[in-house]
């Protein structure tokens, strides 16, 4: 009968169901949509990181994120962290900002990634036409399809220019983007080195470890820490962080989604607080029965929250509905919003969760009721 | 009769408002409520009837005085184990029914027992059983907004009395129904005192409830001022025909 009773009360007035769910799906969408693309920001950060075959990164002092390592490793680092007990194989990486310049005139800013793939370093993420292979061919480079218009080509085969040396497509990647906007090349280690102005040297960004099975992490970092000078030495997990305060931290760019997701979560709250306590206030009357009836105030309590449950369940079904088609649409923008099975489960506890808070001062109001009042109607 | 109370109110007194609205509704109420009997409580406007009433049924904590309903005091009970108390002793009836809005017949009876911890299949039949004694068979799955007053009041003795409480008090609940409806929800309130052996107290001024009534007290400025008892063997023909019943049922 709580059941169906909160189920009569919700339906009862069909206007205020309207604000609710309205008020509701509106703070999921917006909720999702900041998660989403929080989350989308996230992967698109730490993707070339999470590909990575190594578990520790040896990098300068104070490099703040993947794409912002300098050139200042060299061979030196490697031969020292190869002698380190635990350590497999150190391949060295090149990870630049660098100038692209449009066969029809014009230029943006790429990251470069010199990377030897079959040394076990870092192979472009998701190739979807051409391989490895093809991007050994002289010139060869490996660009993200949907970034072919804003480097002004259009196929496999164009040529362009990064800085000063020409390049020519023989491989694209599929839905590699950058959170910086500016496009991953993927080549091999050799010819970034030639396109950044370090060519034929040993200097890298980056000094990727592998570790032998079963050893120490903690302890090979700090031997790797002794032996090498000016030099940092991050787990893959800790690199992440980095690269992930750097860009959303730093930028405030994290922040304002984080605060619009709080900001769609607060104005969900109080929309349902607000219907839910005059929806409280209009049946107060039945309320009050119910009281001199002999029911406990759980009983009413729970007449209550299941109405905010039941709210919770409509609005997350057609605020979910909502969202995925932003989601979707959002798949070919330059930022597109990611929808997970754990962030949906989370969007529907924190639905539940604001239903609950919102029941609050409708449960206040019922807990003040006297059932004396029956008699004066 | 030599029943044991069920309910007993000794030197009852209730003041209600506070400031300088302050009333003192009640002055010192004794009163005690048997099974097998309607018992009327008249006075006129304003004399402390509802205030009683709430009292009795354990809504309201007097201001002293003591109530023991069933052997238990209900002095320095909280409000939940008041409510407690209602649900385990006392059935209500309203002057305006105090219906669900949004709940059938069958519903609104049901929800008493739920409150009460039953649920299911056994409650549903139990309400339907008890609809059908108060003549609603065929009324079950109406709302409340399509029964008449008299229909609607009749639900609410079917609610009053699904758990089957000892006592049951009703306030007014014949003021806002017609002749016919009135007699018809008085007649069902005797049945109640005495075919299942229940104390029924109902508030009134309406004296077309008087023929039902195997006793009245009359309260007066928040005071009992009197009480009659109704002479066995009066052939009014409803006080026969009640007489004839209990008789049947003794
Ligand atoms: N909540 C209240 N606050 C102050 N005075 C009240 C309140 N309720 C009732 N009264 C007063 O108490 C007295 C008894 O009221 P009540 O029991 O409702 O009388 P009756 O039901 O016999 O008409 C009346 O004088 C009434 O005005
Ligand atoms: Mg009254």
């Amino acid at each position: 009968m709580i059941f169906t009773l909160a189920f009569r009360n919700l339906f009862h007035d069909r206007v205020r169901l309207m604000v609710t769910l309205v008020g509701i799906l509106f703070s999921i969408v917006l909720v999702a949509v900041q998660l989403g693309l929080y989350l989308g920001a996230s992967r698109m950060i730490t993707a070339n990181i999470d590909h990575a075959d190594a578990e520790l990164w040896i990098m300068p002092f104070g490099a703040k994120s993947f794409e912002d390592g300098g050139l200042l490793m060299g061979a030196r680092e490697r031969h020292q962290a190869l002698a380190t007990p635990g350590v497999e194989r150190v391949t060295p990486i090149v990870v630049r900002f660098s100038e692209w310049r449009k066969p029809a005139g014009g230029s943006t800013r790429v990251v470069v990634i010199g990377s030897d793939a079959e040394e076990g370093a870092l192979l472009p993420l998701n190739l979807e036409t051409g391989s490895w292979d093809d991007i050994k061919a002289p010139s060869a480079i490996a660009v993200d399809k949907t970034y072919l218009k804003d480097l002004g080509v259009e196929a496999i085969g164009d040529t362009a220019q990064i800085n000063a040396g020409r390049v020519k497509i023989t491989a694209l990647t599929s839905g590699v983007r950058s959170f910086t906007q500016s496009p991953y090349v993927y080549m091999p280690l050799a010819r970034g080195r030639q396109l950044v102005g370090a060519a034929g040297s040993d200097l890298a960004t980056f000094q990727l470890v592998k570790l032998y099975p079963g050893a120490d992490v903690e302890k090979v970092r700090n031997d790797l820490l002794n032996r090498l000078e000016g030099a940092e030495v991050l787990t893959t997990a800790e690199f992440r962080q980095r690269s992930l305060r750097q860009w959303l931290f730093r930028t405030g760019a994290g922040v304002a989604l984080i605060g619009g997701a709080l900001l769609g979560i607060l104005v969900g709250t109080v929309i349902v607080a607000q219907t839910l306590y005059s929806s409280t206030k209009d049946h107060i009357n039945e309320f009050a029965t119910l009281r001199a009836l002999g029911s406990s105030s759980g009983y009413i309590h729970k007449v209550i929250l299941t109405q905010a449950g039941l709210s919770a369940v409509f609005g997350y079904v057609l605020g979910m509905l909502l969202a995925l088609l932003v989601v979707l649409a959002s798949q070919s923008t330059p930022l597109p919003i990611v929808m997970t099975p754990s962030l949906a489960a989370g969007l529907f506890s924190v639905t539940l969760f604001m239903c609950a808070i919102s029941a609050i001062s409708a449960i206040v109001k019922v807990t003040k009721i006297d059932p004396a009042t029956v008699f004066s109607r | 009769m030599t029943h044991e109370a069920v309910l007993s109110a000794k030197d009852i007194v209730k003041e209600l408002g506070q400031g300088a609205g302050k009333v003192m509704a009640l002055k010192g109420v004794d009163l005690k409520l048997v099974p097998g009997e309607l018992t009327l409580l008249m006075g006129p406007s304003g004399s402390g009837k509802t205030t009683l009433l709430s009292i009795l049924g354990c809504i309201l904590q007097p201001t002293s005085g003591e109530l023991v309903v069933d052997g238990q005091s209900t002095d320095g009970l909280d409000p939940e184990e008041l409510a407690a108390l209602r649900r385990e002793h006392i059935g209500f009836i309203f002057q305006s029914y105090n219906l669900f809005p949004t709940l059938s017949a069958l519903e609104n009876v049901r929800i008493a027992l739920d409150v009460r911890g039953q649920k299911g299949y056994e409650a549903a039949k139990r309400s339907e059983e008890v609809l059908r004694q108060v003549g609603l068979g065929h009324r079950l799955r109406n709302f409340p907004g399509n029964l008449s007053g008299g229909e609607q009041q009749r639900v609410a003795v079917a609610r009053a009395i699904v758990s089957s409480p000892s006592i049951v008090l009703a306030d007014e609940p014949t003021a806002a129904l017609d002749g016919e409806n009135g007699n018809a929800v008085m007649e069902l309130l005797a049945r109640i005192a005495h075919e299942q052996q229940r104390s029924v107290l109902a508030v009134t001024h309406d004296p077309r409830t008087l023929p039902y009534a195997d006793r009245v007290v009359r309260i007066e400025d928040g005071l009992i001022v009197g009480e009659e008892r109704r002479p066995e063997g009066l052939d009014a023909p409803e006080i026969t025909d009640l007489t004839k019943r209990r008789k049947a049922h003794a």
